[in-house]
C-alpha cells in the first residue's frame, strides 16, 4: 500500500514533442492518497489507459517521474513495482487449476508454502471460489475468470496498488453490479489503493471516493462524486457526468449578474471582467419549469425516464435540458424557466472559474 | 414450423463422390486386387489370399524399412519441434523484419522436392559441393555416398531445412494470438521466462502444434522424393525407406503382389499412428477443459 505521486508527469508517443498536441499524456502533478478509491474516468482516447500503464509501469513516462511513497520507481520494471493489474478481459492461466491460479503470484516470489496455502484459501472465500478451487482455469465463465484476476491481484498483502483496466467490460450487466460491490466491500476490507479506469460514470461514482476525470490528455478535476456533479471545474465535466449532462449557455458576466440576451440571471458570486468565451453551467436537476417568473423557452418534446421526465426545450435559441418530477402536470402554460440560487456555474474558456462571495 | 424433410439434396454430393471414386476409391481398390493375386505376366492372375500379407509380415526387409522409417521419423520430430518453436518464439513480432522473417521462412517450403533433393545432392558433393568439399577441406571425412551415418546426417539436416518452417510459421501464428495483457500479467505475477511459454504460450499452441506434428509424421513417415535422388536409398540399404523400397519392389522388381500387400499396410499404419496421435491430443485437451 502506498501514496502515489506523479510529478510533472507528462507523455508523448512521438519522439520529438515541440507542440502541445504531440502529447499523450499533458503535465499534471498529482498525489494519490494511500488506501483511497480512485476512478479514473474520461471517453475513449483521452489518455487514461496511457496514465494507468505508467504507473504500472508498462509504458514509461517521456516526462517527469512516478513516487509510490516517495520512492522514485520511474525507471523500475513493473515486477519491481509491486503492483496488481485486473485487465479488460479476463487474464488467466488456463491449463492451471484455480488454486494454482491464485497461488502463482506468491509461488513465483518464493513464499512458504504454507502462508501460500492459507493466503490462497482466504483470498478465495473473498472472492467467493471455494468450491471450484481444484477445477481448472480453461472451463470457466468470464466472470469467474475475472474474480480469478482480481484474486491475483488481491493475493499478495504487500502490493502497492491495484490497478483496474476496465475490468468490467466482458461481463454481464447483472454481474457487474455484484462484482462491484464484492470490489467495493474488499477495498473497505484490505485498504488497498486502488484505481480504476472506465468510461462509464456509474462504474466511476459508486466505486470510487475520488474521481479523476481525464479529457485531451489532462486530468480536468479530481473530486468526490459530489463536487463533480455541483462545482465541474470543466465544461467537460459538467457534460459527461451526469445524465443528461450540464446545461451551458453561453452569456456575459459582468459583477455578479449574467446576461443571456437581455434577460439577467442573479449569481451567488460577484466575477472580475471576464475574457475569452463566456457560459455559465446549470445542471438540468436544478433547473424548474414553471407558469409564473423566469426565462422564456420553447418546449421541444418530454421524455419519461421512469423515476423523472426531461423535458427538451430552447432557451434564446440554446438548447436546455430541464428535469421534472415525476407527477408533475406540464401544461400548455409552463413556457418558462427557474434556476436554483447558487447552482450556476460560470465558465471562461471551458474552465470553471470562482466568484467572490457576493 | 414443420421442417420438410427432402433427402434429394444428397445428389448434390454426387459429383464429389465421382471425382474422389476415380481419384481415391478405384485405384485403392486396384491395389487390393493386386494384393490378393499373384501373376506370371501376360496379363493373368492367380488367387494368393492372404499369402503375400503374410510374406511381408514377417519378411526382413520389410522390418529393416520400417525400423529406419520409424527412426528418421522421431528424430525429424524430435528435432523439428522444438526447433520451430524456439525460431516462432524469437522471430520479430512485427514490422519490417516480421514480414522479412516470414518470407525467408516461407521460401525452403516452395521448393519442389525434387530440387531440393538436388541442391543437397549437389551441396553435398565431395568434389563440387559447398558443403561436401568444404567439410573435406577442414578435414572432415564426410561422404554420404559411402558412409551411412553420413547419408543420415545429410538427409535429416535436408528435411529440417525443408520443413522446419512449417512447424514455425504455425507456432507464429499460435504466439501471434496471444493479446499482450497475458505477458504484462505474467510480468506483474513475477512469473520466469520458462513459466511465461510453459502456461501461456505452450497452452496457446497446443493447437496449431497438434497440426504440425501430425504433418511432420505423416509427411516424414512417406518421405521418398528427397532421399531418392539424393542417396537413392544407399550406401547399401541404409536409407532405405519404407517408400523407396516399396518403389524399388513394385516398379523395379515388379513384384506387384508383395507391393501392393505392403502399401496396404504401410497405408494402414500411417492412419493408425495418425489416429492414435490425434485421440490421445484431443483427449488431453478435453481432460483439461474439465
Amino acid at each position: 500500500m502506498a501514496k502515489i505521486t506523479l510529478s510533472k508527469l507528462a507523455h508523448s508517443y512521438a519522439p520529438n514533442p515541440t507542440a502541445e498536441p504531440d502529447y499523450a499524456l499533458k503535465e499534471m502533478d498529482h498525489v494519490w492518497q494511500d488506501g483511497g478509491a480512485y476512478a479514473l474516468l474520461g471517453s475513449s482516447g483521452c489518455g487514461k489507459t496511457t496514465l494507468l500503464n505508467i504507473i504500472s509501469g508498462i509504458v514509461r513516462p517521456s516526462h517527469g517521474r512516478v513516487l509510490f511513497d516517495d520512492v522514485d520507481v520511474t525507471n523500475q520494471e513493473t515486477a519491481a513495482r509491486n503492483i496488481a493489474q485486473v485487465f479488460q478481459f479476463p487474464v488467466v492461466y488456463d491449463t492451471m487449476t484455480v488454486r494454482e491460479n491464485l497461488s502463482f503470484p506468491l509461488r513465483n516470489r518464493g513464499m512458504d508454502a504454507a502462508y501460500i496455502a492459507g493466503r490462497v484459501n482466504q483470498i478465495a472465500q473473498m472472492i467467493g471460489m471455494e468450491q471450484v478451487l481444484n477445477r481448472k482455469a480453461r472451463g470457466l465463465t468470464a466472470d469467474a475468470k475475472q474474480k480469478i484476476s482480481l484474486g491475483r491481484g488481491m493475493v499478495r498483502e504487500d502490493v502497492n496498488a491495484i490497478l483496474f483496466d476496465e475490468p468490467l467490460t466482458v461481463i454481464d450487466p447483472h454481474m457487474k453490479w455484484e462484482l462491484r460491490t464484492q470490489l467495493k466491500q474488499l477495498h473497505r476490507q484490505f485498504g488497498h489503493t486502488m484505481i480504476y479506469v472506465t468510461h462509464d460514470q456509474t462504474e466511476a461514482l459508486t466505486f470510487a471516493d475520488k474521481v479523476v476525470v481525464m479529457y485531451d490528455g489532462r486530468v480536468v478535476q479530481m473530486g468526490t462524486p459530489e463536487e463533480l456533479f455541483e462545482t465541474p471545474a470543466h465544461t467537460f465535466v459538467g457534460y459527461f457526468i451526469g445524465s443528461p449532462g450540464m446545461n451551458l449557455l453561453e452569456a456575459s458576466v459582468i459583477g455578479s449578474r449574467a446576461h443571456l440576451q437581455g434577460a439577467e440571471i442573479a449569481l451567488d458570486a460577484a466575477y472580475e471582467p471576464i475574457t475569452g468565451r463566456t457560459q455559465i453551467g446549470i445542471r438540468p436537476e436544478y433547473c424548474t419549469l414553471t407558469d409564473g417568473a423566469g426565462l422564456p423557452v420553447t418546449l421541444r418534446r418530454v421524455e419519461d425516464v421512469g423515476r423523472h421526465r426531461i423535458i427538451r426545450a430552447d432557451l434564446f435559441g440554446q438548447p436546455i435540458n430541464i428535469i421534472a418530477p415525476e407527477g408533475m402536470a406540464i401544461g400548455a402554460d409552463m413556457t418558462r424557466v427557474t434556476f436554483a440560487r447558487g447552482k450556476v456555474n460560470v465558465y471562461a474558456d471551458d474552465w470553471r472559474i470562482a466568484g467572490k462571495a457576493a | 414450423m414443420e421442417k420438410t424433410q427432402n433427402n434429394k439434396a444428397w445428389f448434390l454430393v454426387l459429383p464429389v463422390l465421382v471425382i474422389v471414386a476415380f481419384s481415391a476409391v478405384i485405384p485403392l481398390m486396384t491395389v487390393v486386387n493386386y494384393s490378393v493375386n499373384d501373376t506370371f505376366g501376360e496379363n493373368e492372375f492367380f488367387w494368393n489370399g492372404l499369402g503375400w500379407f503374410e510374406d511381408m509380415i514377417t519378411s526382413d526387409r520389410m522390418h529393416d524399412a520400417l525400423g529406419r522409417q520409424v527412426l528418421f521419423s522421431a528424430i525429424i520430430l524430435a528435432i523439428e519441434v522444438p526447433l520451430g518453436i524456439f525460431i516462432a518464439l524469437n522471430m520479430p513480432k512485427k514490422g519490417f523484419w516480421a514480414s522479412f522473417c516470414l518470407v525467408l521462412m516461407a521460401l525452403p517450403l516452395l521448393i519442389p522436392f525434387n530440387v531440393v533433393g538436388t541442391i543437397w545432392q549437389i551441396f553435398g558433393r565431395v568434389d563440387i559441393g559447398l558443403l561436401g568439399h568444404g567439410l573435406a577441406a577442414i578435414g572432415i571425412d564426410y561422404n554420404y555416398t559411402s558412409d551411412a551415418l553420413d547419408a543420415w546426417i545429410t538427409i535429416i539436416v535436408m528435411d529440417v531445412w525443408h520443413w522446419t518452417s512449417l512447424v514455425a510459421l504455425l507456432c507464429y501464428a499460435g504466439l501471434q494470438s496471444i493479446p499482450q495483457a497475458y505477458y504484462q500479467a505474467a510480468k506483474i505475477d513475477q512469473a520466469s521466462r520458462w513459466s511465461v511459454f510453459r502456461f501461456i504460450e505452450l497452452p496457446k499452441m497446443a493447437g496449431v502444434l497438434l497440426i504440425a506434428v501430425l504433418l511432420r509424421f505423416m509427411d516424414s513417415f512417406m518421405i521418398y522424393t528427397e532421399p531418392f535422388v539424393v542417396t537413392g536409398g544407399g550406401p547399401g540399404n541404409s536409407t532405405t525407406f519404407l517408400s523407396i523400397d516399396l518403389v524399388k519392389m513394385a516398379v523395379g522388381q515388379f513384384d506387384l503382389g508383395p507391393a501392393a500387400a505392403f502399401s496396404l499396410m504401410y497405408f494402414l499404419v500411417i492412419l493408425l499412428v495418425s489416429w492414435v496421435f490425434y485421440t490421445v491430443m484431443t483427449t488431453i485437451d478435453k481432460a483439461e477443459t474439465k
